[in-house]
C-alpha cells in the first residue's frame, strides 16, 4: 500500500478518475456502513424497548445493580477517545502526521481502558450469578424479566464491545502504517473514515449508557 | 368444485367457508383475466411484430401518461376491492361470536391435546356439534404450532407462553382434517388430526356416552380444576371465603379489571390467570408480596387450562353454567390474553 | 471503438493467484458464476430428493428428521447461496460499472472480500447441512430453533450471517459506484433501467440485511448461552423473532426479484429493437418496490398472534406495493406493440418470465387477503406463488441474462438451437411442476410435510413429473456453455447490435473495460438510431 503521488497531490486509486472522486467515494461509502450498523444496532434496540416496557419493574432493578461510576468514567473515556481521534483527524489533514500518530496512539489507549474497564463488570457479574443461562443466580427477590435484562445488557454492550475491538485492531494497523510513512500527507483518507467509525461506536454507547445505567435513578 | 374430475376447493363446512371462497373465486377471476391479458398480449405482439429483416427500426414511443395512468389506477382500485372483501371476511373469522361452547387445546410435539368443558379429554380428535360457534383457546407446550382445519378454512398459530383463540361454526357432519400448519420439529407430518362434526342429538348423544376416556369418576374441567386447587395447595394463600389472605381473593374477580403494584391495571382474562399460576411475580396485584412460587414445570397446560376454568367459576355469571357450556360467555372469555395483543 | 490490440481481461493473466486475488470486477463475477452455479446445483439435488420423497404419501423414501434436513437445506441453500447473490453479484458485478462507464467498482478489494466472505458463510452452511444436520427451516423460527431443535443450528445460523455481510458488501459497493463513478453525461435519467433495478436492490441489501444479521445473532445468543430473548418462561416473546426475521426476509424477496426484473428490461429493448414504454415510470417502480417492500413484513404473520389491526395495515400495504410489479409488466408489454420481435434464445426466456411472473406476482394478491391467507398460509399455495416468483421470475431473468451476456463476458456464442430448447423445458417442466402446488395449497396441504393424506397424491405426482423436465432445462445450460466455451463461434463486439456501454467495447471487454471514459451524449435504448 506504498501510495505516494506527486508533492501538492493527492493519491488515488486506479479505478477513481481524480482525487475528489475517491475522496467522496470512500467517504459515503463509510457512510453508508455507518447505516447499516444503525440498522443492526437497531434490532436490539428494539428489543430492548417492546420489553423494557413489559418489564419496567426488573429493568430498573437491573440497572440498579450496575455499577454506576464505572459507567460514568467508561462514558468520559469514550468521549475523550472521540476527541483525541478528532484531533488526529485534524492533525491528518493539516500534514501533521506526528501529531495524528500521538493522537490515535492516545485514542487506542483510552479505548483499551474501556475495555478494560468492561472486562472488570463483566467479572463482577459473572461472580453475581447474574450472566443469563443455566448459571443465572441473582441474590434476593427479583421481578420477573431481570434475566431478560441481563441478555440486553450484554447482547447490547457484548455487540458494542466487539465492536470497539474490531476498531482498535484497525486503529492499530492505521498507526503501524502512519509511522511507517505509508498514510501520509497525501495518503490520509483512512485516518479520517476511521475517525468516523469510531466516533459512530462512542455515540452507540451515548444511547446505551442511559438505556442501561440510568433508568429509574433519581 | 369439481372441474375434469378434480376437487379444486375443499370441502366447505363452516359458516366462514363459502366467503372466504368466494373472495377466492374473485381474485382468481382477476388473476385470470390479467394473467390472459398480459399475456396473451405478449405473445401476440411478439408475434405480430416479429423481426422479419435485421434493418427494422420501430419508431421509439416514451410512453404515454394517460394509458400509464389508467393502469396504476385501475388495478389500484381492484386490489382495493380484494382487500376490503377480505378484510370483512377476516373480521368474521377473527372475532368469535359471544354465544356457543368453549373447548381447550393443547399443542405439543407432536400431537393435539383437547378438553371438553365437561373433563372428557380427545388426542388428535375432536368431537363437535354441528350449528353451533365452537370457540376453542389453545397454548402450546413447546414449539409454535399452528391449529388448521381447511374444511373450515380457520387457521391459527399456537404459541407457547400464551392462549390464543379461534373459533368456527361447522355446517356439514363429516370428519375433517385436522393439521398442524406451523413447522415444528422431526413429526410436524404427523402431527394430524381429526375434526368429527355430529349434528346435535348424535354430539348429545357421543357427551354422554360411555367411552370415557379416563379411569374413574369423569370430572368436568371446573371439578378437575378445583381438585387440583386443593392438591397445589392453592388454598393456603387464596382460600375462597376469607377474608384478607397472603395472595388476592380469586371470587368475583373474573373479568373485572385489577390494579397492579406499579400503578397499571390488568384485566383478569384466561391469559392473566394462566400468567399468575406460571410467571406469578410478572404482573403482581397492588398491595402483594412477590411471595407467590411459580408452577412452571410442576403443572401441565391441560392443567392449568382446567385451573383457569376453576377460578373462573368462582365468579357468577348470567348464563346457567351448564356441563356443555363450561366456560362464561363473557367478552373476557373472547380475548387471547396478554398485554401484547 | 476499441482495437484488438489490448489483451481481455480473460487472458491478461493465467496464473491462479491472478484470478484468487483480483481486483477485477469481472474476474470476481466469474468467480461468482462458478460459486452459485455450483450452491444452485446443490439446491437442485436437495429438491429431487424433497419432490422424490412426496411421490408417495407415505415418507418412505426419507425418515422425517432427514426430510426436515433436505426442505431446509433446500432453502437455506436456495435462497442465501444463490437468489440473494445470484444476479447481482455475477451479472451487476460484471456490468454496473461497464455499464456507467467506469473502469471499475468504486472499492474492488471489498468485491474481492465479497466473494470471500460469500464463500465462507456458504462452507459453514454446507457443514450444517452435512455435519449433524439442519432442521429448523430457512427461517429458523423459535422457539424450536433457539431452545429445541439438536443439530448444528449455531453455524447455520451464523453461515447465514456471514452470506449476509457478502451481501452488504456488494449493496455499499453498488450504491457509491452509481453514485459517483458515472461517465460524464450519464445522467440518473439515461442510466440502463439495469442499474436503476440494481441501485434499488443495493438500498435493501444496506439496509434490511443488518436487522436479519441481529435476528441471527439473538437466536445464536440464546441456542448456545440460554439467553431468553424468545423464550416465553423467562420473559421472552418467541413472535419478536418472527418480526425481525421478516424486516429482512420480506424485502430480501424484492432483492431477488429487481435484479431480475432490470434483465428483462434490457432484454425487452434489445430484442424488440424499442425504448422501453414509460423509461421514468419503470425506474421509479424500482426505488418504489424497494421502499414499499420494507412496511410489509407482517403479511407473513397474519395468523401468528398479531392484532387484527396490524394485519390490516400490513394487508393494505401489501396490496399497494403490487401496483409498481403491475406498472413494470403492463410498460414492457407495451414495449412490445409495433416493435421487432426478435425470438432468440434471451427473449425467449422474457416471454416465459412474462406469463410465469405474471401469475406469480397476481397469485400474491390472495396471499395479501387477510381472509384467504387464513386458509393458504403455510400450505402449498405459498410455495407454488412464490416459486412462480423465484423461480419463474428470478431464474428466467438469470438464465437470460446469462444467454444475452454470455458473448460479451466469454467472448463466444453458443449454439443457439439447444439454448432454446432447454427455454421450453424449462418453461414448461416449470408450469408442471408448480401449478399444481396452487391447488394442493388451497387444499389444505400444508407445507414442509412428508407424509399427506392420500388424496393430495395425484397432484403430487403431476408436480414431481415437472420437476424431471424442469432439471433436465436446467441441465443442458451447463453442457451447452461448457461446450461453447472451447467450440463455439468467436463474438464479436455487439452479436445482438444492443444499446448501451457494455456493447461498445470488445468480447470480452479488456482489464480497464474501455480505453478512455465514454461521453454519453443519448438516452438510453436509442434503438431508433
Amino acid at each position: 500500500m506504498s501510495h505516494s503521488a506527486k508533492p501538492g497531490e493527492t493519491y488515488y486509486a486506479h479505478q477513481f478518475e481524480d482525487a475528489a472522486q475517491s475522496h467522496e467515494s470512500i467517504t459515503l461509502g463509510m457512510w453508508i456502513f455507518l447505516i447499516t450498523e444503525v440498522m443492526f444496532f437497531g434490532g436490539l434496540f428494539a428489543a430492548y424497548t417492546i420489553y423494557r416496557a413489559q418489564y419496567s419493574a426488573a429493568f430498573d432493578e437491573g440497572s440498579h445493580m450496575l455499577d454506576i461510576t464505572l459507567g460514568c468514567f467508561n462514558t468520559v473515556v469514550l468521549i475523550l477517545s472521540s476527541l483525541t481521534m478528532a484531533l488526529a483527524v485534524r492533525c491528518a489533514q493539516l500534514g501533521k502526521m506526528t501529531g495524528a500518530l500521538f493522537n490515535m496512539v492516545l485514542t487506542l489507549g483510552l479505548g483499551t481502558v474501556f475495555l478494560g474497564v468492561k472486562a472488570v463488570e463483566y467479572t463482577a457479574k459473572f461472580q453475581h450469578g447474574l450472566v443469563p443461562g443455566p448459571n443465572f443466580a441473582p441474590h434476593g427477590v427479583h421481578s420477573f424479566g431481570l434475566e431478560l435484562y441481563y441478555s440486553l445488557y450484554f447482547a447490547l454492550t457484548g455487540m458494542h464491545a466487539v465492536h470497539m475491538i474490531i476498531g482498535a485492531v484497525i486503529l492499530m494497523v492505521i498507526i503501524g502504517l502512519t509511522a511507517k510513512g505509508k498514510i501520509n500527507k497525501t495518503y490520509n483518507s483512512p485516518i479520517e473514515i476511521f475517525g468516523l467509525y469510531w466516533h459512530f461506536v462512542d455515540i452507540v454507547w451515548i444511547f446505551l449508557f442511559p438505556l442501561l445505567y440510568l433508568l429509574g435513578r433519581h | 368444485m369439481i372441474l375434469f374430475g378434480f376437487n379444486l376447493l375443499p370441502a366447505q363446512a363452516s359458516t366462514a367457508a363459502l366467503s372466504v371462497d368466494l373472495v377466492y373465486l374473485y381474485i382468481v377471476a382477476v388473476t385470470v383475466f390479467f394473467t390472459a391479458l398480459i399475456y396473451g398480449l405478449v405473445m401476440f405482439f411478439s408475434i405480430k411484430y416479429r423481426r422479419r429483416s435485421e434493418s427494422e427500426r420501430p419508431k421509439p414511443i416514451e410512453g404515454n401518461h394517460l394509458l400509464e395512468i389508467i393502469w396504476i389506477a385501475v388495478p389500484l382500485v381492484i386490489v382495493l376491492t380484494m382487500f376490503a372483501a377480505g378484510t370483512i371476511v377476516y373480521f368474521y373469522i377473527f372475532h368469535p361470536p359471544k354465544d356457543g361452547i368453549q373447548m381447550y387445546g393443547v399443542g405439543k410435539q407432536w400431537m393435539w391435546k383437547f378438553q371438553h368443558p365437561d373433563g372428557r379429554r380427545e388426542i388428535n380428535d375432536l368431537h363437535v356439534p354441528m350449528g353451533t360457534p365452537v370457540k376453542i383457546t389453545l397454548t402450546s407446550e413447546d414449539v409454535i404450532h399452528s391449529f388448521y382445519v381447511p374444511a373450515f378454512r380457520v387457521k391459527t398459530d399456537v404459541v407457547p407462553g400464551r392462549y390464543v383463540q379461534t373459533w368456527f361454526e361447522a355446517t356439514k357432519p363429516g370428519e375433517y382434517h385436522l393439521f398442524c400448519a406451523e413447522y415444528c420439529g422431526t413429526e410436524h407430518s404427523r402431527m394430524i388430526g381429526k375434526v368429527i362434526v355430529m349434528k346435535p342429538e348424535d354430539y348429545a348423544k357421543w357427551l354422554s356416552g360411555q367411552d370415557v376416556s379416563s379411569t374413574g369418576p369423569k370430572l368436568s374441567m371446573v371439578e378437575r380444576g378445583a381438585k387440583i386447587f386443593q392438591d397445589m395447595r392453592c388454598a393456603t394463600c387464596h382460600a375462597p371465603g376469607t377474608a384478607a389472605g397472603l395472595g388476592p381473593k380469586l371470587e368475583g374477580i373474573y373479568g373485572h379489571d385489577v390494579a397492579l403494584e406499579g400503578g397499571q391495571t390488568v384485566k383478569v382474562d384466561d391469559g392473566y390467570l394462566r400468567e399468575s399460576i406460571l410467571l406469578p411475580t410478572k404482573r403482581i396485584v397492588k398491595g402483594y408480596q412477590p411471595l407467590m412460587p411459580t408452577y412452571q414445570g410442576q403443572i401441565s397446560e391441560e392443567d392449568v387450562l382446567s385451573v383457569v376454568a376453576y377460578v373462573k367459576s368462582l365468579t357468577p355469571q348470567a348464563a346457567p353454567a351448564d356441563a356443555v357450556a363450561g366456560g362464561t360467555p363473557s367478552d373476557a372469555a373472547a380475548t387471547a390474553g396478554t398485554a401484547k395483543d | 471503438m476499441q482495437t484488438q490490440k489490448k489483451p481481455s481481461y480473460l487472458s491478461a493473466d493465467h496464473t491462479i493467484g491472478s484470478w484468487l486475488l483480483t481486483q477485477d470486477h469481472k474476474r470476481i463475477a466469474i468467480m461468482y458464476l462458478v460459486a452459485v452455479t455450483l450452491f444452485f446445483l446443490i439446491g437442485s439435488i436437495l429438491a429431487l430428493l424433497i419432490r422424490l420423497e412426496l411421490l408417495t404419501p407415505a415418507g418412505d423414501l426419507l425418515q422425517s428428521e432427514s426430510y426436515n434436513r433436505v426442505f431446509t437445506g433446500h432453502g437455506v441453500v436456495m435462497v442465501f447461496l444463490f437468489l440473494i447473490p445470484g444476479i447481482p453479484a455475477v451479472f451487476g458485478n460484471f456490468l454496473v460499472p461497464i455499464m456507467i462507464g467506469a473502469r471499475d467498482m468504486a472499492f474492488p478489494k471489498i468485491n474481492l472480500a465479497s466473494f470471500y466472505v460469500f464463500l465462507a458463510g456458504g462452507v459453514m452452511i454446507l457443514s450444517a447441512i452435512v455435519f449433524g444436520g439442519l432442521d429448523t427451516g430457512w427461517t429458523f423460527y423459535t422457539p424450536y430453533s433457539s431452545s429445541y431443535a439438536t443439530g448444528r443450528v449455531t453455524i447455520g445460523a451464523l453461515g447465514a450471517f456471514t452470506v449476509g455481510f457478502s451481501s452488504i458488501m456488494t449493496g455499499l459497493n453498488f450504491l457509491v459506484t452509481i453514485h459517483k463513478m458515472r461517465a460524464p453525461g450519464l445522467t440518473w435519467f439515461r442510466l440502463p433501467l439495469f442499474i436503476w433495478a440494481h441501485y434499488a436492490t443495493a438500498l435493501i441489501m444496506v439496509l434490511g440485511t443488518p436487522v436479519v444479521a441481529i435476528a441471527i445473532v439473538m437466536v445464536a445468543l440464546e441456542h448456545l448461552f440460554g439467553f431468553g430473548f424468545f423464550d416465553p418462561t423467562k420473559g421472552g416473546d418467541p413472535v419478536l423473532f418472527q418480526h425481525l426475521f421478516w424486516f429482512y426476509s420480506h424485502p430480501a424477496v424484492y432483492i431477488m426479484i429487481l435484479p431480475a426484473m432490470g434483465v428483462i428490461s434490457e432484454l425487452i429493448a434489445c430484442f424488440s429493437r424499442k425504448r422501453i414504454f414509460g423509461y421514468k415510470l419503470v425506474a421509479f417502480s424500482s426505488l418504489g418496490i424497494a421502499i414499499i417492500g420494507f412496511l410489509i413484513w407482517g403479511h407473513h404473520m397474519f395468523v401468528s398472534g398479531q392484532s387484527a389491526y396490524a394485519g390490516l395495515v400490513f394487508s393494505l400495504i401489501t396490496y399497494i406495493v403490487a401496483i409498481p410489479s403491475a406498472v413494470k409488466a403492463f410498460n414492457w408489454t407495451a414495449t412490445l406493440y409495433r416493435s421487432s420481435v426478435s425470438w432468440k434464445t434471451p427473449m425467449m426466456y422474457v416471454i416465459g418470465f412474462m406469463g410465469l411472473f405474471a401469475i406469480g406476482g397476481l397469485t400474491g394478491l390472495f396471499c395479501a387477503n387477510l381472509a384467504v391467507d387464513v386458509h393458504i398460509h403455510d400450505t402449498y399455495f405459498i410455495v407454488a406463488h412464490f416459486h412462480y416468483i423465484m423461480v419463474g421470475g428470478t431464474i428466467m431473468g438469470y438464465l437470460g441474462a446469462l444467454h444475452f451476456w454470455w458473448p460479451k463476458m466469454t467472448g463466444r456464442m453458443y449454439s443457439e438451437a439447444w439454448a432454446r430448447l432447454s427455454a421450453i423445458f424449462v418453461f414448461f417442466g416449470f408450469n408442471l411442476t408448480f401449478f399444481p402446488q396452487f391447488l394442493l395449497g388451497y387444499l389444505g396441504m400444508p407445507r414442509r410435510y412428508h407424509f399427506y393424506p392420500e388424496e393430495f397424491q395425484f397432484l403430487n405426482i403431476m408436480s414431481t413429473a415437472g420437476a424431471s423436465l424442469l432439471g433436465l432445462g436446467y441441465l443442458f445450460p451447463i453442457f451447452y456453455l461448457m461446450w461453447s466455451l472451447k467450440k463455439g463461434e468467436q463474438a464479436p463486439a455487439n452479436p445482438w447490435t444492443a444499446k448501451g456501454l457494455e456493447w461498445e467495447t470488445t468480447s470480452p471487454p479488456p482489464t480497464t473495460n474501455f480505453d478512455k471514459t465514454p461521453v454519453v451524449t443519448e438516452e438510453a435504448y436509442a434503438y431508433e438510431k
